[in-house]
């Protein structure tokens, strides 16, 4: 058993808000140290907010859990200052193959255009990804940065009012009380806070139960996503094949329904079903075994008053598309530099309202790709089976049938299309630099775009002429003037120009765009910072 | 000579497949295999083309 499991990370240590006299008030508090909650701490602290992280245990994830990260997690973990011992330790991938009983139909490369910093995908077990982020945590405390996790510190009530928090935290040594001007909360699918605030959590549920085993084997697969339709060595149903690093192999084995959970997960009954997916010669070592259900749901709101919840606890989907960890982070991402705007009263609390209308939009996205995977997987009807059948077969011999092949839509960045901070698109530009996009990162030389607009207001010159920064509301946005010629790849051209002679943008602190126009119009861009701070 | 599209031309192909699977909701098999044959001859009508229609017939057929 890997060591990383036994260590206390954040083993449980008396803090001086267990013998004050009086209930301490904190800036935010964030329940759970899972990836979504560290990435709202350090996002947080890194802007100089106050945090307090609460965690019931101490130590990272059992089980490699979450082990795709995308391209868009690894430009926030950039930001956070986790991204490079992820991508070193990660195993990057871009082939994809496709088998339906005894062959395989088609594969696919998932390789993007050059330009990026970070690769499409990595997979890595969850475990070390919590682990690189504690340490960043460690690293921000060493300068001195406001951020600490209490482990064994269990939240067992929380008391909601109009400007703050209070908890009654319960750890080895008793219980306490502790308040917090906010709370995100971030305790995953089963959420211990949104059933202590009695709130809905509806969606569909999918009668199906997945087997997940991780295996260590000296095997020579290669890096590379297989997806099963109904093959011999499970009739019927699906698999899947990830490699993550330390020779740690992901398999997925659909079961159907009517199993009995126990029984399947001893040894004796998965050794023999992994023998007959990898061979009765391949040598292999179980490290981890689940059975799993799932859900697709999400809260009717991600925000109540002062509490905001984030990744799992707001919304659940299918694994098929890695949409769970990855829009986790998007959540925080979204969140924190409003948050952060909302405390120093830069922007009105009402800006906390579009985190609401952003990420639900996120939500309902995952949701429809990774509901409709399932439904291709897991046909609910005959002839739902026979059509996915028949593109199956036909994806063997012709191109065509291939896009309808649904194993999975794995995740992308979502756009904020029709957000309220969003300008009217005033650029004749590239439709994925529209208003409410992501940034797509572009080579400027040896360097990258995207670190250049993190964490506060640009205003992206290409080409244009503007004034070096803009004072508007308290919000002060410095421009990056930059020329097509500083990207000889010209991925800078194709991405933000198109046809366009140059742009102006407004980028949000989360490397989204606000608005866009083909050059600087002071009330244009006046308009659009009062906008994207929701004080239009 | 007309050439039958055997290459990707479905813009939204995820919208078109849960459109397909929304038409067979609540079917049993008889009806659903009554919508499939409707549907073969609508989309027939739209191609017209003989040529096509026989080739679209043929890459069907091949397994």
């Amino acid at each position: 058993m890997n060591k990383i499991f036994e260590q206390p990370l954040y083993a449980y240590a008396r803090s001086p808000d267990q013998d004050a006299p009086a209930p301490v008030r904190h800036q935010v508090i964030v329940i759970g140290a899972g990836p979504v909650g560290l990435a709202a701490a350090i996002d947080l602290a890194q802007q100089g907010v106050e945090v307090v992280v609460l965690d019931d245990n101490d130590k990272v994830s059992f089980g490699s859990r979450a082990i795709c990260f995308a391209q868009r997690t690894l430009e926030i973990a950039d930001r956070l200052g986790c991204a490079r011992p992820m991508v070193d330790k990660g195993v990057q991938w871009n082939t994809g193959k496709v088998f339906f009983d005894d062959r395989k139909v088609y594969e696919f490369n998932l390789q993007p255009d050059e330009g990026y910093a970070h690769p499409a995908f990595i997979n890595l077990q969850q475990y070390y990804f919590e682990l690189f982020m504690v340490e960043r945590v460690r690293a921000l405390q060493a300068q001195g940065a406001p951020i600490e996790i209490r482990g064994r510190n269990k939240v067992e009530a929380i008391g909601t009012h109009d400007d703050h928090v209070k908890l009654e935290v319960e750890t080895p040594e008793g219980s306490y009380t502790v308040e917090a001007d906010w709370l995100i909360a971030c305790d995953g699918a089963n959420s211990p806070t949104r059933r202590m605030l009695g709130l809905d959590f509806v969606g569909r549920v999918f009668e199906d139960n997945f087997l997940i085993a991780d295996v260590i084997m000296e095997a020579d697969f290669p890096s590379e996503r297989w997806f099963w339709f109904d093959p011999p060595f499970n009739r019927g149903q699906s698999a899947l094949l990830h490699k993550q690093p330390d020779n740690v192999w992901r398999i997925d084995l659909q079961l159907g329904w009517d199993i009995d959970k126990e029984r399947e997960k001893r040894p004796e009954n998965v050794i023999p079903r992994l023998k007959a997916m990898l061979g009765e010669d391949v040598q292999f070592e179980l490290e981890w075994v689940s059975i799993y259900t799932f859900q697709c749901r999400r809260m009717e709101k991600f925000r109540h008053g002062r509490v905001l919840f984030a990744g799992d606890s707001a919304h659940q989907v299918s694994p098929f598309g890695a949409r769970g960890a990855n829009s986790g982070l998007q959540d925080t991402d979204n969140l924190c530099w409003k948050l952060k705007m909302v405390l120093d009263g830069t922007a009105p609390d009402s800006l906390l309202d579009s985190y609401d209308v952003e990420r639900i939009h996120g939500a309902d996205e995952n949701i429809l790709n990774s509901t409709r995977s399932t439904d291709f997987i897991t046909p609910k009807s005959e002839m739902s089976r026979i059509l996915r059948d028949a593109v199956l077969d036909l994806s063997e011999h012709y191109e065509f049938a291939r896009p309808l092949v649904n194993s999975g839509r794995l995740s992308v960045p979502c756009t904020y299309d029709g957000s309220p901070l969003n300008s009217a698109d005033a650029l004749d530009g590239p439709a994925e630099t529209r208003p409410g996009s992501p940034c797509p990162d572009a080579p400027l030389g040896d360097e990258f775009l995207l670190p250049k607009l993190a964490g506060k207001f640009t205003l992206l010159t290409i080409d244009a002429d503007a004034p070096d920064r803009i004072e508007e509301e308290g919000v002060t946005v410095e421009r990056l003037a930059l020329s097509v010629k500083d990207d000889r790849t010209l991925a800078l051209k194709r991405r933000y120009l198109g046809d366009a002679e140059g742009a102006v943008y407004l980028i949000r602190p989360d490397q989204h765009v606000a608005a866009r126009r083909d050059s600087y119009e002071d009330n244009a861009f006046r308009h659009a910072i009062r906008r994207a701070i929701g004080k239009e | 000579m007309d050439e039958l599209i055997l290459t990707p031309n479905i813009d939204g192909a995820d919208d078109f497949y849960a459109d397909l699977l929304a038409a067979h909701d609540g079917l049993d098999k008889a009806e659903s295999d009554a919508l499939n044959a409707r549907l073969v001859l609508v989309l027939a009508n739209h191609i017209g083309d003989r040529t096509i229609l026989k080739q679209a017939i043929d890459a069907a057929k091949a397994r």
